[in-house]
């Protein structure tokens, strides 16, 4: 019985004839390829708003109180005669964060290359279940719009931070915030249940629907990364929804939680922020580190250095994130044991980390290096990430924090390791599988060309922040020349801002790069990396349901160079006369 | 055999959970649930042992007898739900039938017990916000009977963890009607019961949540 299923299922999608509507073949496609390059479009729309948001805020500290250039297309609301609000740079702040975090990193990383590289790595011809990804797509559309549309709230958008730290956001009497806030909830909540759908998803998928031979410790390391992420978002985003939606009562009906008067406690909701925040943390950061492993590898011709114990470094990073969240709230006002019970916990998680690190570094070593454009992006991941996780280190010890807590120190740390780290790896991870997603090749020197202009221009922007931050700038301000000790670094500051803004527009190459290459990049064969896993072995794109027969795997994916091939690549799928069945193959194949 | 067909991976794979993937599914579905209630019953436990005073005696405000029948009602439906799930199983189509229809009576009268009960609560002046001026409660309060300190809170909470609590079972009921449509046209059999399975688990849990939200927001 289980014979004539396996072998229906072999042949269920071979020759099939593609005959859905427009409307349901790309707009509301259950096809987990189509959905993957929905997120794509509307989190790289969010990223560069994000962008957009962040060059404002640079102009306003590098020259505060000068008209900002083409402020005149903001209401007067935003910046009444081309000078920005405080009230409007708040939100400026929150909302950067905000569309970054959970509109941008986030969706690339797991709503993209979640969908897109799950079932066509492991060797499924979807999702578990396609139609629940798709409504993961079509309610995270509605959670950004409410998101944006609070920029035209009465009273501002949402201005006590990414963070919304309680009570500034509890209430509007702090604030003066009140339907921009309430929107923020909102919006955060529908996108939990987005993530939610989208987690549930990966995992079933990941356990259920692997190929014959496609054992757990023969998927790539960006499967086993996303897998471990799923179980993250799984767990932490619903303590997230459960925090909003007590913070949306207390603004609407009344309630008490983070209202200190009257019995609540607003410790309580930096608690509950950051059981799910440093989990979070992880979220944006595993997929980049899965990713890179797979370019790096790919890059160097040589198998992925210490497999298994890049494997268990993923498992022990997803579970150390669950105990180290105090680490954000020393100068809270926690129980100082509690601080350094914290701090022990953050140091541990240098050791997982630095695994990985190694293991790169191992890979590349001796390896015969193509720096092609994914490689240059993956290189870059692995040395901006030693540098944010190093300033992280400093951050975890109390001492330290005590000093450089809410300092631009932190936002040079956060966006070394979001920006340098998450966003690197996403460039190279976009060029990478672009062949696959869309059938062409992104050309090279734009690609070469956007790479060093943003790590050039990147460095230059955040690295001097560490400066500012050590020397006391607070992290949320407005205007930084009305404090007599923050002047003299105003000249750095506007160095920054130029910085920022010739990095922002670097990013017109690769917007450019990806868009023109959409419609006249060359063909791409199905290999064009010669890369050993199962998405390499179908036509670029893949064909609705993926893949003509059910493939076999036989090795891991990380054969580069192996003497018993011919070429420098040994795809999974690729029978070699001393390879024997799975035994999970049907008989008669 | 003839399930194995239906109830496995459509294509051939490697050995997965041993589940159908809805099966799997609503598992992993339920350890976020878990997470949810986690997050309003770890505020709940946190703002009252942090609380700023007394808690109000159990019985003082919640009217604890009715609520106590609408557990045992609750804890009947799950009764109700495994009956209907051996049935299927078995392939009798007409206890199938009967036991999904007393499930979903079983959920929503609890639903109307929890209606009618807030009613009354808001009534005598409970609300999420506090406890209502002039009310038959602001009166307990005046004689010290409710510790003021805490009133506030506690109407926060109570509200919350209960409320979120009826919203699951009322999605609960919805998708039971679903099934239950379902089953009126034979959709389920023994080869294949996989939507009467997966709201069984469903409905467990949120049985599972009230036994804890009953214990610890009306008895202690």
């Amino acid at each position: 019985m289980a014979t004539t299923a396996a072998t229906v299922g072999q042949v269920s999608h071979a020759g099939h004839v593609d005959d859905r509507s427009f409307l349901r073949k790309y707009i509301f496609s259950t096809d987990h390829k189509i959905i993957g390059i929905q997120f794509l479009i509307m989190s790289l729309l969010f990223l560069a708003m994000g962008g957009a948001l962040a060059m404002m805020m640079r102009w306003q500290l590098g020259f505060p109180g000068q008209v900002m250039p083409g402020a005149a297309l903001l209401p007067e609301t935003m910046a009444p005669g081309g000078i920005l609000l405080p009230e409007f740079y708040i939100s400026l702040v929150t909302m950067h964060g905000t569309f970054m975090v959970f509109f941008a990193i986030m969706p690339l990383l797991v709503g993209v290359f979640g969908n897109f590289l799950i079932p066509l790595k492991i060797g499924a011809p979807d999702m578990a279940f396609p139609r629940l990804n798709m409504m993961s797509f079509w309610v995270a559309v509605p959670s950004g719009l409410i998101m944006l549309a609070g920029f035209w709230a009465e009273g501002g958008h949402a201005g006590a931070g990414w963070t919304a730290y309680a009570p500034l956001s509890a209430s509007p009497e702090y604030s003066g915030v009140s339907l921009g806030q309430q929107l923020w909830c909102v919006s955060l909540v529908v996108l939990g249940l987005s993530s939610m759908l989208g987690a549930v998803n990966y995992i079933t998928t990941v356990i259920n629907l692997r190929a014959p031979g496609m054992t757990w410790f023969r998927l790539p390391l960006s499967i086993w990364a996303l897998f471990i992420t799923a179980i993250l978002v799984l767990l932490a985003i619903p303590i997230l929804a459960g925090g909003a939606i007590m913070l949306l009562f207390d603004q609407t009906i009344g309630t008490h939680f983070f209202k200190p008067a009257t019995g609540g406690q607003v410790l309580l909701w930096q608690h509950l922020f950051w059981f799910f925040g440093h989990p979070e943390v992880y979220i944006l950061i595993l997929p980049a580190m899965g990713m890179v492993s797979d370019i790096i590898a790919n890059g160097s011709r040589k198998p992925i250095f210490g497999y298994e114990s890049m494997v268990f470094a993923i498992m022990g990073i997803g579970f150390l994130g669950w105990i180290v969240w105090g680490h954000h709230m020393f100068q809270s006002g926690m129980n100082p044991t509690l601080g350094q019970t914290f701090m022990i916990s953050t140091l541990l998680i240098a050791v997982p980390s630095a695994i990985k690190t190694f293991n790169w570094l191992g890979t590349m070593w001796r390896g015969s290096l193509h720096f092609h454009v994914p490689m240059l992006h993956a290189v870059a991941f692995v040395a901006m990430f030693v540098i944010g996780g190093l300033s992280g280190v400093f951050m975890a010890s109390t001492p330290v924090d005590i000093y450089i807590h809410d300092t631009y120190f932190i936002v040079a740390h956060i966006h070394y390791v979001l920006f340098g780290g998450s966003l690197f790896a996403l460039f190279g991870a976009i060029t990478y599988w672009y062949p696959k997603m869309f059938g062409r090749m992104m050309n090279p020197f734009w690609g070469k060309a956007h790479f060093w202009l943003t790590f050039v221009f990147y460095n230059l922007t955040f690295f001097p922040m560490h400066q500012l931050g050590l020397q006391g700038h607070m992290r949320r301000i407005y205007d930084p020349t009305q404090y007599e000790f923050l002047q003299p670094l105003q000249p750095l500051n506007q160095f920054i801002t130029i910085a920022a803004l010739l990095l922002f527009a670097s990013q017109a190459i690769f917007a450019l790069n990806f868009i023109l290459s959409w419609f006249r990049g060359t063909k791409a064969e199905a290999n064009p990396w010669h890369d050993n896993a199962l998405e390499w072995t179908v036509p670029s794109p893949p064909p609705h349901g993926n893949f003509a027969v059910t493939p076999t795997v036989y090795r891991g994916p990380y054969e580069y160079s192996s003497p018993e091939a011919t070429e420098d690549y040994l795809p999974q799928n690729k029978r070699l006369p001393t390879d024997r069945m799975p035994a999970s193959q049907p008989a008669g194949d | 055999m003839a399930h194995v067909a239906v109830m496995e991976p459509p294509v051939a794979a490697e050995h997965g959970a041993g589940v159908y993937n809805e099966k799997l599914g609503m598992w992993i579905f339920l350890g976020s649930e878990v997470m949810f209630f986690t997050a309003l019953i770890g505020s709940y436990i946190i703002l009252r042992f942090g609380a700023p005073g007394e808690w109000a005696r159990p019985g003082v405000v919640l009217n604890v007898p009715i609520t106590a029948f609408n557990t045992f009602l609750l804890i009947c439906s799950s009764v109700s739900m495994v009956k209907a799930y051996a049935a299927v199983v078995d392939g009798d189509q007409q206890k199938l039938k009967l036991w999904l229809l007393l499930t979903i009576l079983a959920g929503a009268s609890f639903v109307g017990v929890q209606v009618y009960e807030y009613t009354h609560l808001v009534h005598r002046g409970f609300l999420p916000s506090g406890i209502r001026e002039g009310s038959e409660l602001a009166e307990l309060v005046a004689q010290g009977t409710i510790p003021e300190a805490t009133a506030s809170i506690y109407g926060s909470t109570f509200y919350i963890m209960t409320g979120f609590h009826g919203f699951h079972v009322t999605c609960g009921v919805v998708s039971m009607i679903w099934v239950y449509l379902k089953a009126l046209r034979g959709g389920y059999s023994a080869t294949d019961y996989r939507g009467v399975e997966v709201i069984g688990l469903y409905w467990h849990f949120v049985d599972l949540v009230w036994i804890i939200l009953f214990t610890i927001v009306y008895l202690v």
